[in-house]
């Protein structure tokens, strides 16, 4: 008990000043307004367990609590439900402890009961949750996986404000895991009087409560009066229409008959948008965590040689291509986007050199070249992508043949192997939360080289599964620093491997009404993707 | 006539049986892998078999065909992969809307096209004849997408007259319905032409005139009612094409139809909804078929029903 206490009061000294500093909110911000956002297609589910999409994400978010969260419009985390937490020495046992008088929708007070029944629900395989594996280190999770357990191990419930939870292996991300939106805290009663239709009829802790869902036609939140966080959120109602064209959407928004267009500007009509002045300054502009790249299948010859993948990564004329999607996105040369922690900015990549990559593909003895595929999903801008890569390769002798497909057709040929080159875009790789972890493991690592799987190049080397594991297993937020060091480094030995070509990191570009106020990080939060509906406000 | 309709309903029962074969048949041959799509990208190959298995896809073609029907028998469409929704509940929720559109539509297109086919019958071979054959020609081919846009355009975001898109009020049925009357109009003006001109060759018509009755009693009491019947048969026959026109009306529109459902859940590849919108698209037509072979002798007592 002794060396409990004692490790605990370390490492509550250590632990809570490496959390952000929490966030001070617009003081011009004010209350009241009603606003409507609108989407082409109908919200899926706003189940915190199921929802995985661009557009349920933040609606979630703002529906639900989680133990941790994020400052708003940033990659820092900050507690959320938990006012606090400890990690035992070993790195194995967080405890967190739970804020009091936090309520429901419905009116009952949230517990530690209720964090446990979340977390046990999530990862049960029969509720389908595309976000269980993200709970893979928690001590238990295999035997919920094979079904053997209905319970996980490692989550206990200490009393009703206290929850401890073991990993099986040390876990730095395991943070950022209970802040992701499958870690949102549901009540046992409502998912059982609803059953598979909770989706529609949510219950959570958040900002905002579901009032109405007309299928096909409108979501409308209201604001939760009783929300914890004191203060906010600050609009009255959100009404989410659904069934809206882009292109409708954007003429409504003119017309000043909507505030937020949730699918953003239609390509056709981007330039249109940004060279009139009244309608560019509606534009918000932010970056993402995301990069665009071409998988190289490590396993296909000549693929398989990697003179010849960092030819490829020569070849490609990045700022051509940028100018394809009318400069949204900036150059990248290595995997993480410029904006995740653990971002090399020393490293220069490789460069557009023509030259550069013909000596490459003679010193491959494939000076005469070689033909192979290159797979694209066929969503506008991607075909015309893909057809600029052609070009580029084309040059050093690689004849390239196009295969247009849709998304899941191409996402099939990627998990099994057999597309010798895919370009990512439409489909990868968005961050699911700010750590370097979320783009080593699933398409980069040896998991995700499995079939299936979304590392397209099927590249598998086990020294970097190990450094990733080591990496991971720095729990300390005091030693953050030496972790994001030891991810930069596996990132650049990767890119000496040249699995992937790194084509660009793509910003978010979103419209807003005059009259929506809030900085404009919160339009395009790097997080609660897109909108960050807790602190935005309307003006007038 | 018993036996008829016995028969014509065994008939339409078969050819649903073979819609929802084929339909499920190119679903299941389909690349993409619906439980991927569901598992998300996070999930490890155990998450995926495990749910393949609770949706039942890991069983052999004949087994997860039959298992449907099975469910389809018993008024069970089962559950929207993605938003785990019953499917006949999101269908019963979006069929009021595309209903009242289709009957809208139609009202429109037969105004249309009838008072088009009429015109040009009476002027045939003259200016307004070949002017309206021309429009119709372009009616029938104008693309849809184009056309709803344009009316969109036009007259809610230019002129103000009706709300951009959306549901609720008669205003706003207004442009949906009458777009997709522009688009069907064509078909029954030339219908309609024909059929007029055939009917002001008949001999009863010459007798009319004989008889010395006006021009305009002569059209109104005798020509048109005999022309429009057979006209107005071909409305169950064309719902099939009117449904096809229904989905991008919607989608433009913003009409929260089963149009709507359909496109999103192919994108989504969302089987069960896919399967039940197919299922009961098919069922209208095949009814739509079946009211107008039904209601044909009824107009013209030369068709006999045997």
């Amino acid at each position: 008990m002794k060396r409990l206490l004692l490790s605990t009061a370390l490492t509550l000294g250590l632990a809570l000043p490496a959390l952000a500093a929490d966030y001070t909110p617009d003081p011009n911000a004010k209350p009241g307004g009603d606003i409507i956002v609108t989407y082409k297609d109908d919200v899926a589910t706003l189940d915190p367990a199921i929802g995985y999409d661009w557009q349920n994400w933040s609606m979630i978010k703002s529906l639900f609590d989680r133990l941790m969260d994020y400052v708003p419009g940033t990659t820092e985390l900050r507690p959320g439900l938990a006012e606090s937490y400890d990690v035992s020495d070993d790195g194995l046992t967080y405890t967190f402890h739970l804020r009091t008088g936090v309520k429901f929708h419905n009116g009952r007070e949230m517990t530690a009961e209720d964090v446990k029944y979340s977390l046990d629900r999530v990862t049960n395989p029969t509720t389908q949750s595309p976000g269980a594996g993200f709970f893979g280190s928690i001590l238990g999770y295999d035997k919920m996986a094979d079904g053997s357990a209905t319970s996980l191990e490692g989550v206990k419930v200490i009393d009703p404000q206290t929850i401890s939870v073991t990993l099986s292996h040390p876990d730095a991300t395991i943070l950022q895991v209970m802040a992701l939106n499958f870690a949102s805290v549901v009540p046992k009663e409502e998912v059982d009087k609803w059953g598979t239709d909770f989706g529609h009829h949510p219950v959570g802790t958040g900002a905002y409560k579901m009032t109405d869902w007309t299928i096909g036609q409108q979501v409308v939140f209201e604001k939760n009066t009783d929300y914890w966080r004191p203060g906010v959120p600050y609009i009255d109602k959100i009404t989410f229409q659904v069934g809206q064209e882009p292109i409708v959407a954007l003429l409504r928004l003119q017309k000043g008959e909507i505030d937020i267009p949730g699918d953003g500007i239609p390509p056709a009509k981007f330039t249109e948008v940004m060279s009139n002045p009244d309608e560019a300054k509606l534009v918000v502009v932010g970056d993402q965590l995301q990069t665009g790249y071409v998988t190289i299948n490590v396993n296909m010859k000549p693929l398989d040689d990697v003179r010849v993948r960092q030819a490829i990564n020569m070849a490609i004329n990045k700022d051509r291509i940028i100018q394809i999607i009318n400069g949204r996105a900036v150059p990248a040369n290595q995997p993480l986007p410029p904006d995740m922690p653990g971002y090399n900015k020393d490293y220069a990549g490789y460069p557009y050199d023509v030259e550069g990559a013909k000596a490459l593909m003679a010193q491959a003895g494939l000076a005469d070249g070689f033909e192979t595929e290159l797979y694209a999903m066929n969503a506008d801008p991607n075909p015309r992508i893909a057809q600029a890569i052609q070009q580029d390769l084309a040059q050093i002798g690689i004849k390239v043949t196009i295969k247009s497909l849709d998304q899941a057709n191409v996402i099939a040929a990627g998990g099994d192997g057999t597309a010798p080159m895919i370009w990512s875009g439409g489909m990868a790789w968005i961050a699911d939360f700010p750590d370097p972890s979320d783009f080593y493991g699933p398409i980069l690592g040896c998991a995700g080289a499995a079939p299936g799987g979304w590392n397209w190049s099927k590249y598998c080397v086990q020294s970097f599964d190990e450094m990733a594991t080591k990496a991971d297993s720095i729990a300390d937020p005091a030693k953050a620093d030496e972790r994001m060091a030891m991810w930069s480094d596996i990132f650049t030995k990767i890119m000496a491997d040249a699995p992937w070509a790194p084509v660009f990191n793509e910003k978010r570009y979103t419209m807003k009404s005059a009259r929506l106020g809030g900085d404009d990080s919160l339009y395009v939060d790097p997080v609660t993707i897109p909108v960050n509906y807790d602190y935005i406000y309307v003006k007038e | 006539m018993t036996a008829y309709l016995l028969r014509r309903l065994v008939q339409s029962a078969l050819i649903l049986l073979g819609v929802s074969f084929i339909t499920f048949f190119l679903l299941y041959v389909l690349p993409a892998d619906p439980v991927r799509q569901i598992a998300g990208r996070a999930a490890t190959q155990q998450t995926v078999e495990n749910i393949r298995h609770q949706l039942g896809l890991d069983q052999p073609f004949v087994v997860q065909y039959i298992r449907y029907l099975g469910g389809l028998m018993q008024g069970d469409m089962g559950r929207s992969y993605l938003q785990k929704t019953e499917v006949a509940s999101l269908i019963a929720a979006r069929l009021p809307p595309t209903l009242l559109l289709m009957a809208a539509g139609i009202f429109c297109e037969l105004v249309l096209g009838l008072t088009m086919g009429v015109i040009a019958a009476l002027r045939r071979g003259r200016a307004a004849d070949t002017g309206l054959m021309i429009t119709s020609f372009v009616a029938v081919s104008a693309p849809q997408f184009l056309v709803s846009l344009l009316l969109l355009y036009v007259f809610a975001v230019r002129l103000s007259w009706f709300p951009i898109g959306g549901y609720g009020t008669f205003r706003h049925l207004v442009l949906p319905a009458v777009t997709l009357g522009i688009l069907g109009s064509g078909w029954y003006a030339r219908m309609m032409r024909s059929s007029m001109i055939e009917v002001l060759r008949a001999d009863f018509i010459r007798t009319a005139r004989a008889k010395g009755l006006t021009r305009a009693r002569v059209i109104l009491r005798h020509a048109l009612p005999n022309a429009i019947l057979p006209v107005i048969a071909m409305i169950g026959i064309d719902i099939g094409i009117f449904m096809g026109g229904v989905v991008v009306v919607e989608s433009v529109f913003g009409w929260p139809g089963i149009g709507q459902l359909a496109w999103q859940a192919i994108q989504r590849v969302d089987i069960p909804i896919i399967m039940g919108v197919t299922l009961v698209s098919a069922c209208a037509i095949v009814a739509g078929n079946l009211i107008a072979d039904l209601i044909a002798p009824a107009i013209d007592p030369r068709i006999r029903i045997r």
